[in-house]
């Protein structure tokens, strides 16, 4: 069977069309599964009209690839840990990147007469691609702690990368309008380099808009080669990809009240939390009040309504499950729990909610920023757990700070503020928090599990 | 029209599309989105097929497809299914 190119065609459109209603299932977490079915659907699809089009002739690697891929996929996503989802989508951006530009120089190959259109348009792929594939592996380094999370800075950075940039953009024309392979070459070379001294840059915490905007990269890398190979198909998933990447690093800068350029070229915060020791000693000098376990728990069964606000800190201590069960003893005593979410907590867009959903956390309960502020001000206690900046009034307060005008949780409006830490020291932008010296604010040291898991025996032996 | 003038009529349209289908993605569900459109991203598979598949191709263009094949495939398979176990882990309160 060998489908005619008008079949092909029209297989591609449908695939187009499932692929705009999975990203449309995505609207609300009731129709999101049916999404990705449509989505799987979409992909059989489009695989299956290729393979039976007049193109593919050969089946023998084909078969082997994408065995050996299925397995390296599945193992992948059934053993990945939710808390470490961000490594796992930065390790499979690279992949696309790297596929992308495989595709764009293997296109060099087996194409006989290539037009200088075809020519300029491969290069946009390889170079996008190849932008995409380093730039992800540096993210996964820092996600996974394989690289430090600080920024790296070095005097004439950016002139380094503008100079690079140039040369790259130069070779591409070169090579478009002459076919000249060396050019394609070192132009691959130095758009790997690019993908390297463009992230390097960036810290650690800013890691949502890292995330996003390297989805959006590889969407456009999906589009080049879309280009180069005459596919409309490649052309409208990239350009969704591109896009929804390109909305998310939007929302996740407005989050923070910086521009994108901030974030590229900013080199904020130190990313690995270690901050300005002497914070603990300022902090003791102005009085922070600590509370015990028992404390916060005497505090919150006599509650209507208590707002759990996590952070990454709740991540990294693993900390979801006992949040879980904190939530149903404080529901059985009839006290009202909620979870509130700023935008850019975590390591990546919408990390916490996640987190919640795998300890079965009902997402009616988990509530975005703009729901949930005007809760604070009837709320008994805001419970804090690793999260710093987003709840830090100096945002609102400060006209000097370095966060000021980033939208904030106000859990300060809340009766009685628990903060769970570890230690005094500052959030990754490295500000001290007003909020640990307001009057209704208690800090309760520990390491956020163990807080929480105390708390949560705590109640269990008190009786109703 | 020239092919490529056509082909950017296609992308055009498609960024519009793109722009208004995202902006209704509830951010509960991003990093599902993440996930999904890395697993879609995934369509340079396509791409991937036809150097693999082309018969007169060289051992050098032939072992490009392959890789390229095999590092979409991971992507496919492990990107809708990744995304299939996050949203499956997304419940309403049972009563």
């Amino acid at each position: 069977m060998e489908l005619s190119v008008n079949t092909q065609a029209v297989a591609y459109l449908a695939s187009a069309i499932l692929f705009i209603f999975a990203l449309k299932g995505l609207t609300h977490p009731a129709s999101a599964r049916r999404g990705n079915f449509y989505g799987t659907i979409g992909m059989v699809i489009a695989v299956a009209a290729t393979l039976f089009g007049h193109e593919v002739q050969a089946y023998g690697i084909i078969i082997a690839g994408v065995a050996i891929g299925a397995v390296i996929g599945i193992i992948l996503a059934m053993r990945i840990q939710m808390t470490a989802m961000p490594q796992l989508v930065a390790a499979l951006h690279s992949f696309v990147g790297m596929a992308a530009v495989l595709v764009a120089i293997g296109t060099f190959f087996i194409t006989a007469h290539l037009e200088a259109t075809m020519m300029a348009e491969l290069s946009a792929g390889v170079i996008i691609g190849a932008i995409t594939c380093t730039g992800s592996v540096i993210a996964f380094g820092k996600l996974q702690g394989l690289l430090s999370g600080a920024p790296v800075k070095f005097t004439g950075q950016h002139l380094l990368n503008a100079l690079l940039g140039i040369v790259t953009i130069g070779l591409g024309v070169h090579f478009a309008m002459t076919g000249a392979g060396w050019a394609l070459a070192l132009m691959t070379l130095l758009a790997f380099v690019i993908g390297v001294t463009l992230i390097i840059p960036i810290g650690g915490a800013d890691m949502p808009v890292v995330i996003s905007m390297l989805n959006s990269y590889s969407g456009w890398a999906a589009a080049a080669t879309g280009f180069t190979l005459h596919n409309n198909l490649l052309i409208i998933v990239g350009a969704l990809v591109g896009f929804s990447g390109a909305i998310l690093s939007y929302i996740m800068c407005k989050a923070m009240n910086r521009s994108i350029i901030n974030v590229v070229f900013g080199g904020f915060g130190s990313g690995d939390e270690t901050g300005d020791p002497s914070a603990g000693a300022l902090a003791a000098s102005r009085g922070v009040k600590s509370s015990s376990v028992d404390d916060a728990v005497y505090w919150m069964e006599d509650a209507n309504k208590v707002i759990i606000i996590p952070g990454y800190g709740m991540a990294v201590a693993q900390a979801q499950h006992s949040c879980k069960e904190l939530m149903e003893l404080l529901e059985a005593r009839g006290v009202e729990v909620k979870f509130a979410i700023h935008p850019v907590a975590g390591r990546m867009p919408g990390h916490m909610n996640v987190l919640l959903a795998e300890a079965d956390i009902p997402y009616d309960r988990v509530l975005e920023m703009d729901e949930i502020n005007p809760e604070f001000p009837g709320c008994d206690v805001a419970l804090v757990v690793g999260a710093n900046d987003v709840v830090n009034p100096a945002a609102k307060e400060d006209k000097t700070s370095p966060i000021y005008g980033m939208p904030i949780l106000e859990a300060g409006k809340a009766r009685q503020v628990f903060f769970l830490k570890r230690s005094m020291r500052p959030g990754y932008s490295g500000v001290d928090n007003l909020l640990f010296y307001k009057e209704n604010t208690s800090l309760v040291f520990g390491d956020a599990k163990d807080t929480i898991e105390g708390m949560v025996n705590a109640l269990k032996g008190s009786a109703h | 029209m020239s092919e490529s003038l056509l082909a950017f009529y296609v992308f055009v349209l498609a960024c519009f599309i793109g722009y208004y289908v995202i902006w209704g993605v509830t951010p509960s569900l991003h990093t599902p989105l993440v996930a999904l459109t890395n697993a879609i991203s995934g369509i340079v598979v396509v791409g991937a097929l036809l150097i693999a598949g082309f018969e007169q191709a060289g051992t050098g263009a032939k072992a490009l497809g392959f890789v390229a094949v095999l590092l979409a495939s991971i992507n496919v398979f492990g990107g809708f299914l990744v995304t299939h176990r996050m949203l499956s882990m997304f419940k309403k309160k049972r009563r």
